[in-house]
């Protein structure tokens, strides 16, 4: 079988402590929550760290707090199954509820957690897989090597961003606390990303994500659609996050983002532009779903062909907004999803 | 037979070993630890075609931790193959690579760890060569040899039988048609990965336990390779954690495993990683096919011509007889009297492929069933009448000479009929929204155990040995592996049955090939059939033995007697019974040790011509099949709702553990269908873990209504025919006509996924043909044919009188 390599487990029991481990072993050390992603990437050697710093007995990272009107302040720790079935967030937001309950399988969601899916690696199916794998085919650059493999005269890596609750949570303008060496800071989420296969996160080295907070629901409602071989273990190779704020029938503000077609959640701007001011008809929904596939610009490293992952785009954000709308196909939109 | 004469036979009880399995008790080949062992590993090629110039294991062997790392070199100059006439693998490269994942170096270390970075110290120097990764590749470069041998360049197997004249009969015809088809290559993905424990003893003697489904054919290899007699090797077959066909070859591994332990003195444990399962594969050949069929208004099959080119990857494996099986169980199924069937087996550098379950016959079913509905829909026949009105007649021989004996197709297609609603389900629906419903039917036939052996011989195929214990208790001795079907269980139901046994009383011992006289393994449906009918003949010696003795002690003819409730008496004076204790006490005291055999090969029916040894069997399974599903007309998704599957098991020895088979089999082939495939990129396999290689979920799982038919068959044990592989076989081409009746379109390929249905329906629009599948065959020449007189229709004996079976 796969074996993990030797490496090093530090516990702490307080936050205070794991940034001051994590700062003490530097490059070395890694985080890790449930490590439902870390420990099988380390058997495939994509990550060798001597070095990990263990955020399981961290209470400060557990729990939900808030409400719907105040919002939610969520820690990072809480594991995706008590984000699914937490029942304020599923009524008032009901997009992340859905993303953390699709995240691959019960037993991964019981341990898998909010802010371990929220920083998880990107993919590419050149670099998940094995060491022995990769040295046959060459190496790619992120990982042992140094040419981009679907895209070779690329000078850049095209891994592809393969959180579910990530777009969702950019949709719903989330904010993220991260505590380092030099203090605290809150930036909004989508600061936290970078459309970079390999930095693809803008957290600094010595940062620990602590909390996810998301601001009052306000009128605002939400919908995600997965696309994925199974309904169950896999991966999203394209994710529709909807957040629409609705003052009567009329559109008050409007985000789109795309999962898992980019390195990076990807929003399409121009198609929630074209969504503000106007009542959600058919043909609104229809004429928003062909502009949010235009950035849709998924590559040939996912399960799935990439021209019909671009043409799912189209029908998904379509389906999200009608089951917003409360329109017909909102049947099917439930089954996808 | 009426079920009521049976005490255990027809009851749905739980496997012997199905606590053991659900508590973790049993104990799998990786589960064994020996004092002392080894762990060994496999550097395996990282090229799919090239020339080993050098390799230096230097650094390696200086590893501490390390015991031994071997070459090639190191080993005597021998290959070894399952078939006979396909001897070309090697344990360890010796000249040249033929695919990612050939094994060129094995290394024995204290750890695996340890075994794994010495393999990573191994410097290989390949010289690359130019790698076929294709069917048309490797035809298209005759100049790249993958082997030398073979039917011509890169062809490994090029046949052609023919029965009757095709041309008369296109001729006769109302309708012709010929349709093009490709199904994919997918693999078996058990759960346990293989593994084997090689001990080669200080006395000089070999026993390797290995997670196998063949231990008899595994030791007869061991013989040959090892520099060591046959007769001082053991093979012990572990309890096999899933095989489907992917361990039913001898391999490479287990081979390297017996060097190295004979090099350190020590035991040595291998175990397979998933990734080096998926390059050891011998799973489903990726076959394009053509297929020409004549058809009457009335539905009837005049001929049909069909030609068969199998991408068999980089060794022969069981290759030869899976060019075979992919054209000549097709006719045991429908009535069709003219016959001919055209194949070629084609290298790759790619993974062998072999036999998974349906071996062979999973491909041209799906030609087949998918053209019949095409038929139907253009002769305005309903499919499900239309091959109800087709199939075989029992008793009777196909054009190409095999004999039908009972068939029960007629009752599984009214059963699924009914049970489906189908009539009401054809008809047009109201068309609203993207999401459309549609419902298909496929049938198939598939053989219950191969007529012939791997190695040509007049021996048993199957042997028993039954030994009563004074405790009142039977252990069956069987060379059968149980791996997951339920074999063994099948060995104690029979024995007990016989002797008026509990099933618990009577234990079934692994196979030994020290101990337990030969079977030659769980592969082609044999072993319910063969193993039984030799468990059976056993346990029947040994109660006319046990008869024989009480018969005195009761003072009446060992005929007054019978043997049920663990006793053996007079029924009309049971309080005289004895118990079954006291009637091995007297049967010992009478006749000695307990102790009979029981044997069992099929009868003598391979048709008398060059190739007419594949595809004889004792008689054959039937199935028929309907599926409704949804297809989304938007993304091409498709969800299954409900498979109602009738299947002709002769007779349910258990209809728990056949429902079990089923099941299990509607299981592999939806995965086979709708999304499994075994594909590579770069040469490398694209996705070689059980999370990339998508196989369903339990989310995935449709309800399976299993509905069974029983036609007490002659030939089989209290009548029973196989199971485990038949109820696959309709699975796929029942979506793909399920498919076409919900929104219209063609997948003449499998798998059937949601880009192509999109694709398909795409093309509609733009007013091109709504399919998808291949348009084209290669320019090949095949053999000129053996030409046969066709059997079609011939009388066939009901019982033939079997060897070892008097």
């Amino acid at each position: 079988m796969m074996r993990l390599p030797p490496f090093t487990y530090v516990a702490p029991r307080t936050l205070a402590d794991a940034v001051t481990a994590l700062a003490e072993h530097g490059p070395a050390a890694m985080l890790v929550a449930g490590g439902t992603d870390l420990y099988p990437n380390m058997k495939r050697r994509q990550f060798e760290p001597t070095v990990l710093v263990g955020l399981r007995g961290l209470r400060e990272l557990q729990g939900v707090r808030g409400s719907g009107r105040d919002g939610f302040t969520i820690g990072a720790g809480t594991t995706l199954s008590a984000v699914a079935a937490h029942p304020g967030i599923a009524r008032e937001f009901p997009a992340l509820a859905t993303a953390a309950g699709l995240v691959s399988s019960p037993q991964l969601r019981n341990m898998g957690t909010l802010g371990g899916n929220v920083c998880v690696d990107t993919r590419c199916n050149y670099y998940n897989q094995s060491y022995e794998w990769r040295r046959a085919i060459g190496f790619c650059m992120k990982k042992d090597g140094d040419v981009c493999l679907v895209a070779p005269g690329s000078p850049r890596c095209w891994a592809v961003s393969s959180s579910d609750t990530a777009p969702v949570l950019v949709s719903l303008d989330a904010r993220l606390r991260l505590v380092g060496r030099d203090g605290e800071r809150t930036i909004p989420i989508g600061a936290l990303y970078r459309d970079d296969g390999i930095q693809y996160l803008a957290r600094r080295p010595d940062e620990i994500l602590t909390d996810i907070v998301l601001p009052a629901a306000d009128g605002w409602k939400s919908a995600y659609l997965k696309l994925r071989r199974r309904g169950s273990f896999d991966f999203p190779v394209l994710g529709v996050a909807v957040a629409v704020k609705l003052e009567g029938d009329v559109v008050r503000n409007a985000r789109i983002v795309l999962g898992a077609v980019a390195s990076t959640p990807r929003p399409a701007e121009k198609a929630a532009a074209a969504l503000v001011g106007q009542r959600l008809t058919p043909e609104l929904i229809a004429r928003v779903a062909a502009l949010a596939a235009g950035p849709s610009k998924p590559l040939d490293n996912t399960d799935f062909t990439h021209p019909y992952r671009k043409k799912v785009t189209r029908v998904f954000v379509a389906r999200a907004l009608r089951a917003i709308a409360g329109l017909g196909g909102g049947a099917a939109v439930e089954e996808v999803a | 037979m009426s079920k009521n004469q049976f005490s255990v036979i027809g009851q749905s009880l739980p496997k012997i070993d199905a606590w053991a399995k659900v508590t973790g008790e049993t104990r799998y080949a990786d589960d064994l630890f020996l004092p002392r062992m080894a762990y060994a590993k496999l550097l395996r090629s990282a090229h799919a075609h090239a020339r080993l110039r050098a390799i230096d294991v230097s650094r390696a062997r200086a590893l501490p931790g390390v015991y031994a790392v071997l070459t090639g070199a190191d080993l005597p100059p021998v290959k070894f193959g399952i078939l006979p006439v396909s001897q070309d693998e090697e344990v360890l490269c010796t000249e040249k690579v033929r695919m990612v994942g050939d094994p060129v170096a094995a290394v024995a270390a204290v750890d695996e760890e340890t075994a794994e970075q010495a393999c990573r110290l191994i410097a290989v120097d390949y010289e690359p060569l130019p790698a076929l990764m294709s069917i048309e590749e490797s035809l298209a470069h005759p100049d790249v040899r993958i082997h030398e041998y073979g039917d011509g360049p890169n062809v490994h197997k090029n046949i052609a039988l023919q029965f009757g004249d095709p041309e008369a009969a296109f001729a006769r015809a109302d309708l012709v048609r010929e349709d093009v088809f490709f199904y994919e290559g997918n693999t078996h993905l058990p759960m346990e990965q293989h593994a084997a424990v090689a001990q080669w003893g200080a006395d000089g003697k070999l026993t390797l336990w290995s997670s196998t489904q063949t231990p008899h054919y595994v030791h007869r290899v061991l013989g040959r390779v090892l520099d060591l007699p046959a007769a001082h090797v053991r093979v012990i077959a572990a309890p096999v954690g899933g095989g489907f066909g992917g361990k039913t070859d001898p391999f490479a591994h287990e081979i390297a495993a017996c060097h190295l332990s004979r090099r350190i003195g020590r035991p040595v444990k291998i175990t397979l990683t998933r990734e080096e399962v998926f390059y050891t594969h011998r799973g489903r050949h990726p076959v394009l096919l053509w297929i020409k069929t004549g058809f009457t208004t009335q539905g009837d099959i005049t001929g049909c011509h069909l030609k068969t080119w199998l991408d068999g990857g980089a060794y022969g494996s069981y290759g030869v007889a899976s060019t075979f099986y992919t054209g000549v169980i097709n006719p045991v199924t429908y009535k069709m009297p003219v016959y001919k069937f055209e194949s070629a087996r084609v290298f790759t550098n790619k993974p062998p492929c072999g036999p998974k379950r349906g071996h062979g016959t999973p491909q041209p079913r799906f030609a087949l069933e998918v053209q019949i509905d095409k038929a139907a829909e253009q002769l305005g026949l309903d499919p499900a009448a239309m091959r109800k009105r087709i199939a075989t007649e029992p008793f009777t021989k196909t054009a190409n000479h095999l004999t039908v004996t009972t068939t029960g197709l007629a009752e599984c297609i009214d059963k699924v009929v009914e049970a489906s609603g189908w009539l009401g389900k054809r008809g047009g629906r109201p068309a609203r929204g993207p999401r459309r419903r549609g419902i298909g039917l496929a049938c198939s036939a598939y053989m219950t155990g191969a007529g012939t052996a791997i190695y040509w011989n007049d021996m048993p195929h199957s042997g028993v040995l039954a030994r009563a214990d004074r405790s009142g208790s039977v252990a069956v001795l069987c060379g059968a592996t149980d791996i997951g079907q339920g074999s063994d269980s099948i060995l104690a139901y029979l024995t007990a049955e016989v002797l008026g046994l509990a099933p618990k009383d009577v234990h079934v011992h692994p196979a030994d090939t020290a101990l337990t006289p030969v079977d030659l393994g769980s592969y082609s449906s044999r072993v319910t059939l063969m193993c039984g009918m030799a468990a059976i003949q056993a346990a029947e010696r040994l109660k006319t033995a046990l008869f024989k003795a009480v018969a005195p002690k009761l003072e009446v003819g060992p005929g007054a007697l019978v043997a049920r409730d663990g006793k053996i008496g007079v029924p009309e004076d049971w309080d005289k019974a004895v118990s079954f204790a006291r009637a091995v006490e007297l049967g010992e005291a009478m006749h000695g040790v307990l102790a009979f055999p029981g044997a069992y090969a099929p009868p003598k029916r391979a048709g008398k011509f060059k190739g007419g040894g594949v595809g004889p069997s004792p008689c054959y399974s039937f199935s028929a099949c309907v599926i409704e599903l949804t297809v989304d007309e938007e993304t091409g998704e498709i969800e299954v709702h409900d498979v109602w599957i009738g299947h002709d098991v002769g007779r349910a020895l258990n209809p728990l553990l056949v429902e079990g088979q089923v099941e299990g089999s509607v299981y592999m082939g939806l995965g086979e269908a709708l999304m499994e495939e075994q594909v590579f990129r770069k040469h490398l396999h694209k996705a070689p873990s059980m999370l990339d290689y998508k196989s369903l979920t339990t989310l995935e799982m449709p309800e399976v209504h299993t509905l069974l038919v029983e036609t007490d068959d002659p030939e089989g044990p209290f009548g029973a025919k196989e199971a485990g592989q038949g109820p696959l076989l309709p699975v796929m081409p029942a979506i793909a006509n399920a498919v076409y009746h919900a929104v219209g379109v063609r997948i003449d390929e499998v798998p059937i996924t949601p880009d192509k249905i999109v694709k398909a329906l795409e093309a509609r629009r733009q007013g091109k043909p709504a399919r998808v599948g291949p348009d084209r065959i290669p320019v090949f020449a095949f053999k000129e044919p053996v030409v046969v007189e066709s059997a079609f229709g011939q009388p066939a004996d009901a019982i033939v009188t079997r060897p070892f079976q008097p």
